[in-house]
């Protein structure tokens, strides 16, 4: 039920006074409500519930994630392993 | 699809559960409270490969599930109606009422449509002056907003001939809950990152603070899930109950500031009975009452239909961690997805349901 999907926001109109974003989910886009994500811009990513965006991604909080995900992916399969990195 | 392919990394998955047995003495009893995240555990098998001792118990974060059966059979009452299009989540048109369930009104007759989002009833509400549109309204704190906007439109709009069948519920207060039970197991909590979007961080603090739990706020990917156990069983063996965000690219600290002004604008708290557990107090939403014209309990007579649950069912115990679903004897049996006699059988995210589609009848 609390489903949540990131898209990328293509465009934003305001639709009766509420700002409504095309966005695109691996190739399907979507029309989706922004009016709680005021400050989501075309280019970002927001992820999205029941057709409303309920946040804007933090790409750089993103990017630490992933920059962790390849270092403890690419680290020694011989485990207990103790170089493992701390999560950020 | 970026942001999400990403967190379902095997080989960081693996690693990850070296990493928790690296640092487990001993053995821990560890909440994820929302049923998505259930889905993932089970569907990625991550319950296994965590060391023996770490137990993660299934919370009560399924909102279709913890739906009390006279909301369903309130909503059976409407749907039924004539006049009425009766607009629903998917999910919520199979859970048995006490008699039936939404399915079986449609099959009837009934005019009971699905929506994605709940702005689609408003629209069918405004494109159908004649009919009366209703739209059950489920959810925990990530549905509120969306929600809480149709009430919002609708008052905007001055339609007279829509209404929300409201049954909202609270994460915080159930956690209380789990943790007040003379029964209880948890010893940590996984968050739920999505609620916790919607609400920020600051509710977690006294929880954490008076229980002594950890609570780590927790994505829906393995990678995030994993990373949520290892932060969570760090504090538990070192002593220490921090509420810690696991989920920091789409977890704000405050979280979403627009969204609870707009549900506190329609919204009130109010004491919640949840399917299998019973009432809570301040676990709930309802309209307020500048919105009681939106109110389908008031709108049509419903509000004295009560119903008492099956009694083979042991969903209250499932969603309270005492039991899992291999515990119930009617599992796989008499309960199955097709002839579910509980919610926990029907909704996708109901462990009930994980269990069945993803371990057959008798795995552990
Ligand atoms: S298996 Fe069916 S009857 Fe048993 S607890 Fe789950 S939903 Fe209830």
């Amino acid at each position: 039920m609390c489903l949540g999907i990131p898209g990328k926001v293509l465009e934003i109109k305001l639709q009766n006074d509420v700002p409504m974003g095309r966005v695109e989910f691996g190739g399907i886009v979507k029309d989706v409500c922004l009016a709680y994500t005021p400050e989501a811009a075309a280019g970002d990513y927001v992820l999205v519930h029941v057709g409303f965006a309920i946040s804007v991604i933090d790409q750089s909080e993103a990017a630490e994630t992933l920059a962790f995900i390849r270092e403890i992916a690419q680290s020694d399969p011989v485990s207990p392993n103790p170089r493992i990195p701390e999560p950020p | 699809m970026k942001y999400l392919d990403e967190y379902r990394d095997a080989d960081a998955t693996r690693r990850l559960a070296d990493a928790i047995r690296a640092i487990v003495t001993r053995a821990w009893n560890i909440m994820e409270i929302c049923g998505g995240q259930t889905h993932t555990i089970v569907r990625y098998g991550l319950d296994r490969m965590l060391p023996e001792g770490i137990t993660l118990i299934h919370g009560p974060g399924c909102p279709v599930c913890v739906t009390p059966i006279e909301i369903i059979d309130r909503a059976v009452a409407v749907a039924g109606r004539p006049e009425v299009i009766f607009c629903s989540f998917g999910d919520m048109l199979r859970v048995p009422g006490s008699r039936k369930d939404l399915f079986t009104v449609k099959s009837e007759g009934g005019d009971v449509r699905l929506v994605y989002s709940p702005m689609d009833a408003v629209t069918l509400a405004r494109d159908n002056p004649a009919r009366q549109v209703v739209f059950f309204a489920v959810g925990f704190e990530t549905t509120a907003p969306a929600n809480a906007m149709t009430a919002h439109q609708a008052a905007s709009l001055g339609l007279e001939n829509f209404s929300l069948l409201v049954s909202h519920v609270l994460v915080p207060p159930a956690m209380r809950a789990v943790l007040d039970s003379p029964a209880n197991r948890v010893q940590g909590f996984l968050a739920a990152g999505h609620v916790c979007a919607i609400t920020g961080m600051d509710q977690y603090r006294p929880i954490a603070e008076k229980y002594r739990v950890p609570i780590v706020v927790t994505g829906f990917e393995p990678v995030d899930i994993l990373r949520g156990v290892l932060k969570c069983v760090q504090q538990l063996e070192q002593g220490r109950n921090e509420v810690e965000n696991e989920y920091a690219r789409v977890v704000r600290p405050e979280g979403n500031l627009v969204a609870l002004k707009q549900i506190d604008e329609v919204f009130e708290v109010v004491p919640r009975k949840w399917r299998g557990i019973g009432e809570i107090p301040a676990s709930g939403l309802a309209l307020r009452e500048k919105y009681a014209a939106f109110d389908a309990e008031r709108r049509f007579p419903v509000a004295d239909i009560t119903a008492d649950e099956s009694t083979v069912c042991i969903a209250g115990e499932i969603l309270q961690g005492h039991k899992q679903p291999l515990d119930c004897p009617a599992f796989g049996t008499l309960c199955t997805p097709d002839h579910p006699l509980g919610a926990p059988m029907v909704s996708t995210e109901g462990a009930c349901a994980a269990y069945f589609r993803y371990r057959g009848r008798g795995e552990r």
